[in-house]
């Protein structure tokens, strides 16, 4: 079955499912985080019939405070580096009890969800394991905050060129971070995986639809979830969303799909909004002159056109 | 395949899984513990064992992922050695707190540096205060009968916790021996369908790893010990069930003609079978000596340790494994404190042996009881066959 | 014996094996208190178009179906102002919290 294939439910805004939430209020997030309102409606196109495998960050952290928890579906954590190897034995162990008739008779997905720090720096080994090994019900959940916020916004290999953290702050011999974000769907999807997308909170459907689509298709899936910080972003709580649309139609952050490696972009953006625009609202690039915001734009439009032209190159048919 | 046969300790574990009926196995190569899970690979691919072989990317990973799948209800099994079982140290830890009943087999090897492939126990005594039970294998049918033994006693409602045992790399791993083969009825009837204590569940969600505050990881690691110690009950039960279908008696501790002997010499592991045999040959010189050998590690085995030592005027234990900075190995650590507050008052002397490989002689163990027999107040543990 | 200095949330003896949570006791932690503004609602103004239910990171908005609006559980609202920056009829005003 061709992952474009994959039979699932499509969410709109009539059949949206408003039910319990299954991220239950009282969890322990910062005001207008983006990262939990990622989550929230990652689990949301889930529901409950699934087992979700945190690493050790913000939102493993801000949900299990014994002995309350969160999440109203089975759910794990064990550290920081290993979302995707726990999940690999989640995976392996349900399908087995299934085959051996001590399991339920249905497809579980197993849904390991973990932080850009958790993803591209320190877990990357055991996601590249995970996505090599071909696991059957797998789907990992990049929720990419840019820097390592639960432990005090330190730079990660996710954090975008010349943004200010506690590790790459500015000074007199310094702008900020100095080496661009790594792309990790990039990455994901030169594991050869059926299904690899970014995703915005700010398009609730587009990224509740990919969740659905990755936990359909037969083999793993990558989704890489943009999570606006307004606490390590250094920006007022309530422009969460609405940086994260910018991110989107300024380019920086495009919304596309890998199926069967084949390129879809969701959001184009042809004319796509002064990157200035997104950049005003956060404090971590305050010290950016017109100058910086010209060259990270020569840059950030030529990772567009690339993707342009893969989707050209290489359309979904 | 039952009944008498001759094949490779490393063969018999894998087989011992397999009539364990494993559902998961997760793996990383490392020399010495290769052998044991090409074969799980094989059996799995000819199917002979219904099972998910998962070809993990690191030993973090095999810990990992067997976490994962005793966590969703998965009889699971891991094997590692030396540096594998120091990188998955980190989870190693996490297992026990999950409470999740994982079967690992260490084919104990030297830990660098300087690199070696030789066996002692610098590699398994970083598991020492993580929670897991543990256990040492003297000889091959000892390690197809304890991996057995393992899966029934992590499983153990009263227990659900992880449980390892050492195969010393090489000397036994690497050993064909004879060893009786149970039969699957049998197998069966000692060891019963996994059935969890605490499983991710669709049906019955729960949430596991939650995060402890200060007002509550004091009594979360308390709870943690309890469990440890109180495991020790449902070992003795598991052995002695174990005998009553097998017909073979296994012990927390035991002993090999210490009751009247003035020296007692400990030990754990194969270098038992040639201290058994160096005090054979020590009582027909008319010394009186005996051996004290510990199968299970942890929990400690306090009362039949105190028990076994008694009557003892020296107690020489060895060690396998250096605490660098400290005077005593392990073992010998553990014995002084026990013995301290014990009422019991013997001399007790401390003696590395079989470092990295080296070659643990009957001689060495004559060279021990004549030490052990003459040093008094010994401060810092001796080396035994080290060239100066 | 002297009170300890940490009050335990539970003993040794009560606590579940393996550390575990069930979902009843997720929402035992009242949010609500952290906040400083609270989102009020003119529902003369409101079209129900639901983005203040899609976007809430707490997910405290409940669908009030037959009478078409959306009702802010203020037990957990945190009071980030999402709801009222993203409502396209700018029916939500952040008001400050009387202390």
């Amino acid at each position: 079955m061709r992952a474009f294939e994959a039979p699932f439910e499509r969410v709109t805004n009539r059949n949206f499912p408003k039910g319990p939430e299954v991220l239950a209020p009282g969890h322990g997030a910062c005001q207008g985080c983006g990262e939990a309102l990622a989550l929230r409606l990652v689990l949301k196109a889930l529901g409950t019939e699934f087992i979700a495998v945190s690493a050790t960050g913000c939102m493993e952290v801000c949900t299990s405070r014994f002995p309350n928890t969160s999440w109203q579906m089975p759910w794990i954590h064990v550290a920081f580096e290993n979302a995707a190897a726990v999940a690999s034995g989640v995976e392996a162990a349900t399908r087995v009890l299934k085959r051996k008739g001590r399991g339920h008779d249905q497809r579980i997905p197993v849904v390991a969800l973990a932080g850009d720090g958790g993803t591209a720096d320190i877990g990357l080994q055991a996601l590249s394991g995970a996505l090599e090994r071909f696991h059957e019900n797998f789907v990992y959940v990049c929720l990419d905050n840019e820097a390592y916020m639960n432990t005090g916004f330190q730079r990660s290999s996710a954090t975008p060129f010349r943004a200010s953290t506690t590790t790459s702050p500015v000074g007199a011999c310094s702008k900020g971070q100095h080496t661009w974000k790594k792309n990790m769907p990039a990455i994901a999807a030169a594991h050869g995986i059926p299904y690899v997308a970014t995703a915005s909170p700010a398009f609730h459907l587009d990224l509740m639809n990919k969740i659905r689509r990755a936990a359909a298709v037969e083999g793993p899936a990558y989704v890489h979830v943009f999570s606006p910080c307004p606490t390590g972003w250094l920006m007022k709580p309530e422009l969460a969303v609405e940086s994260a649309r910018l991110a989107v139609s300024s380019r920086i952050f495009p919304l596309y799909e890998v199926l069967d490696g084949s390129y879809r972009i969701n959001r184009p953006a042809p004319n796509p909004t002064p990157l200035a625009d997104y950049f005003r609202a956060q404090g971590r690039y305050r010290h950016l002159t017109e100058d910086d915001v010209a060259f990270i734009a020569r840059r950030v439009n030529s990772d567009y056109e690339r993707l342009v032209d893969l989707a050209e190159r290489r359309p979904v048919s | 395949m039952a009944g008498r046969l001759a094949m490779d300790v490393s063969v018999a574990v894998a087989e011992a899984v397999r009539l364990a009926n494993a559902d998961v196995i997760a793996a990383y190569p490392i020399t010495p513990q290769t052998r044991i899970v090409e074969r799980l690979a094989e059996l799995v691919a000819n199917g002979q064992l219904d099972a998910d072989y998962i070809p993990v990317e690191s030993e973090h990973s095999a810990m990992s992922s067997s976490i994962g799948a005793a966590a969703a209800g998965a009889r699971t099994f891991t094997a590692t050695s030396s540096q594998g079982l120091a990188l998955m140290n980190e989870m190693v830890y996490v297992a026990p707190g999950l409470r999740v009943p994982i079967v690992m087999v260490v084919a104990n090897r030297a830990i660098s540096a300087p690199i070696a492939l030789g066996n002692d126990h610098s590699d398994i005594m970083s598991v020492r205060d993580s929670g897991w039970l543990s256990f040492f294998a003297e000889n091959g049918q000892e390690a197809l009968d304890l991996t057995l033994a393992a899966f029934r006693i992590a499983e153990d409602p009263e227990v659900s916790l992880p449980v390892c045992l050492s195969l010393d790399g090489f000397i036994l791993t690497h050993i064909t021996e004879p060893v009786l083969m149970p039969d699957q009825t049998e197998v069966d009837r000692f060891l019963p369908p996994f059935k969890p204590s605490v499983q991710l569940d669709i049906k019955d969600p729960i949430s596991m790893g939650l995060w402890a505050p200060p007002d509550v990881y004091a009594e979360a690691r308390k709870a943690m010990a309890l469990a440890l110690f109180s495991a020790k009950k449902t070992v003795v039960k598991a052995f002695d069930e174990f005998n009553r279908i097998f017909g073979r008696r296994y012990r927390p501790v035991e002993t090999y003609r210490q009751e009247d002997a003035e020296t007692v010499i400990i030990s754990m592991g194969s270098i038992s079978e040639t201290a058994m045999t160096a005090v054979d040959e020590m009582r027909d010189l008319g010394h009186k000596v005996g051996l004290v050998r510990l199968r299970l590690w942890r929990p400690f085995p306090e009362e039949e340790l105190l028990a076994a030592l008694a009557g003892a005027k020296n107690v020489a234990v060895v060690d396998r494994h250096l605490i660098l900075g400290c005077g005593s190995g392990p073992v010998g650590l553990e014995v002084k404190s026990l013995v301290c507050n014990s009422g019991l008052r013997p001399n007790i002397t401390n003696f590395f042996l079989g470092l990295g490989g080296r070659d643990v002689t009957r001689a060495n163990f004559k060279y021990i009881r004549e030490r052990a027999a003459g040093v008094r107040n010994q401060l810092r543990a001796e080396f035994v066959g080290v060239y100066e | 014996m002297t009170k300890p200095a940490v009050e335990a949330i539970a003993k040794v003896g009560d606590l579940p094996l393996g550390f575990i949570g069930r979902p009843k006791r997720s929402r035992a932690a009242k949010t609500g208190d952290w906040r400083s503004v609270r989102p009020v609602l003119d529902r003369a103004r409101c079209n129900y178009c639901g983005f203040c239910y899609f976007y809430c990171p707490d997910g405290v908005f409940q669908d009030m179906g037959e009478e078409k609006y959306y009702q802010a559980d203020l037990d957990y609202c945190k009071g980030c102002g999402i709801c009222a920056h993203e409502c396209p009829k700018k029916a939500i005003a952040m008001i400050q919290e009387e202390v």
